[in-house]
């Protein structure tokens, strides 16, 4: 099991593509929305490690299970135009090899 | 493709959302349990993840994955998943639909 | 299994679903009996599951710590079945209003909830709930008042959410059952509030 890098309120980074140091091709399936990368945000929690999504696709185990997060953004960074009130969130699941320190 | 699938919307601009409820087809609730089966998680044999039922989706092309209805994405997914894991062939099924299709037809 | 009513010609895809059947059965994959049971399995499902959980949250306060902390344990301790589901239940409050999306498919506690709405697998839902929640919410006819935060989830890897509504007003010494009738699927994927007790009889 991988161990997990980030902790509840520590702010962080979504990878912009795929993180460096993929090996191969980059994989067909991920489930970091395009939205999101590039954004800084701050962990709420750790969810637990489970199997990685994008290797599952692949017909592949998935493990060692990675660390998965939920990371809480403020709406108003996120979208330059957001017209709603300056203290709305949005929390999306990401997993740890698509974070890094901001 | 880690790019943006066809399937990757979020913060896209979009129309208003229509609050349609239609009532599952029967063929409809019956892809639905068969992808429930396959993922293994009521008991039947483990044939596929729903990350590759997924998968096969997002590699439908834009203008498919647009017109193709929610179940038909996935009744069409199940059958490339399967194919891709040699479950059954693309032969296999071609023969088979052309089958059935005689037999509703008479 | 034809469908009953007016012979229409089967669409490719319906073709391609009892094809995919057919094979699956002949090879000894499922059976026919596997796919009915499940078919009827997945039809009793349905939000009035949640409703219990709800309620039982509104009239007891260790339950609902126990049901914030770990939703799936929760859900489990109530008899409820719902195999494979990692759930987080999200408060609503005087402050925060929640509500869920699925941007990249359709996740969704299925196996509290059932099968969910057209709506939330649509791509007008999926692309704007995350941009511009209080304009789609609205249109569900919900204004939140902007001193009140919007939180919207969006479920994109294995935990699946549901809105812990807030208890409507004027529903005092109600039983868990009455309570549960309040409770809508709407509410629980927080595009709308629970009914108040106006609402029934």
């Amino acid at each position: 099991m991988i161990p997990a890098k980030f902790k509840t309120g520590d702010r962080v980074k979504v990878s912009k593509a795929y993180p460096v140091g993929h090996v191969r091709t980059p994989p067909e399936h991920v489930r970091t929305p395009y939205y999101i990368r590039g954004q800084v945000g701050e962990v709420e929690r750790l969810c637990g490690n489970f199997p990685n999504p994008e290797k599952l696709a692949e017909m592949l185990s998935g493990l060692p299970a990675l660390p998965l997060y939920r990371v809480r953004f403020r709406q108003n960074e996120v979208w330059p135009d957001y017209r709603g009130s300056d203290s709305d969130l949005l929390e999306v699941e990401i997993f740890q090899h698509w974070l890094e320190k901001p | 493709m880690s790019g943006r699938g066809p399937h990757d919307m979020g913060g896209l601009p979009a129309g208003k959302v229509e609050r349609t409820e239609h009532d599952y087809a029967d063929w409809e609730r019956r892809v639905d349990a068969l992808a429930v089966l396959l993922w293994g998680i009521k008991g039947a044999k483990k044939l596929m993840t729903v990350d590759e039922l997924r998968k096969n989706i997002e590699a439908l092309p834009p203008d498919a994955y647009e017109k193709m209805s929610y179940y038909e994405r996935w009744v069409k997914s199940l059958s490339d998943t399967l194919i891709q894991r040699g479950v059954i062939s693309a032969e296999e099924l071609e023969r088979k639909m052309a089958d059935v299709e005689k037999r509703d037809s008479r | 299994m034809k469908d009953q009513g007016n012979y229409r010609p089967l669409s490719y895809f319906q073709l391609m679903e009892i094809s995919l059947r057919e094979l699956l059965v002949e090879k000894g994959i499922v059976t026919d009996a596997q796919v009915d049971a499940e078919v009827e399995d997945m039809r009793r499902r349905g939000p009035e599951r949640g409703a219990r959980v709800v309620a039982k949250a509104w009239t007891d306060p260790d339950y609902k710590k126990r049901l914030l902390s770990n939703g799936t344990v929760a859900c489990e301790e109530l008899g409820l079945d719902i195999p494979a589901l990692k759930l987080v239940v999200v408060e609503n409050t005087p402050e925060v209003h929640n509500a869920i999306v699925c941007t990249l498919c359709s996740c969704y506690p299925r196996m509290l909830l059932g099968i969910p709405p057209d709506w939330y697998k649509s791509r007008n839902y999926r692309s704007r709930m995350v941009r511009e929640p209080r304009a789609v919410l609205a249109e569900f006819g919900l204004v939140i008042g902007k001193e009140i935060q919007v939180r919207v989830h969006d479920s994109t890897a294995d935990m699946r959410y549901l809105v812990l509504p807030m208890r409507p007003r004027g529903t005092e010494g109600w039983s868990e059952d009455r309570l549960a009738g309040l409770v809508t699927r709407d509410s629980m994927i927080g595009v709308a509030l629970p009914d108040s007790p106006g609402k029934t009889a």
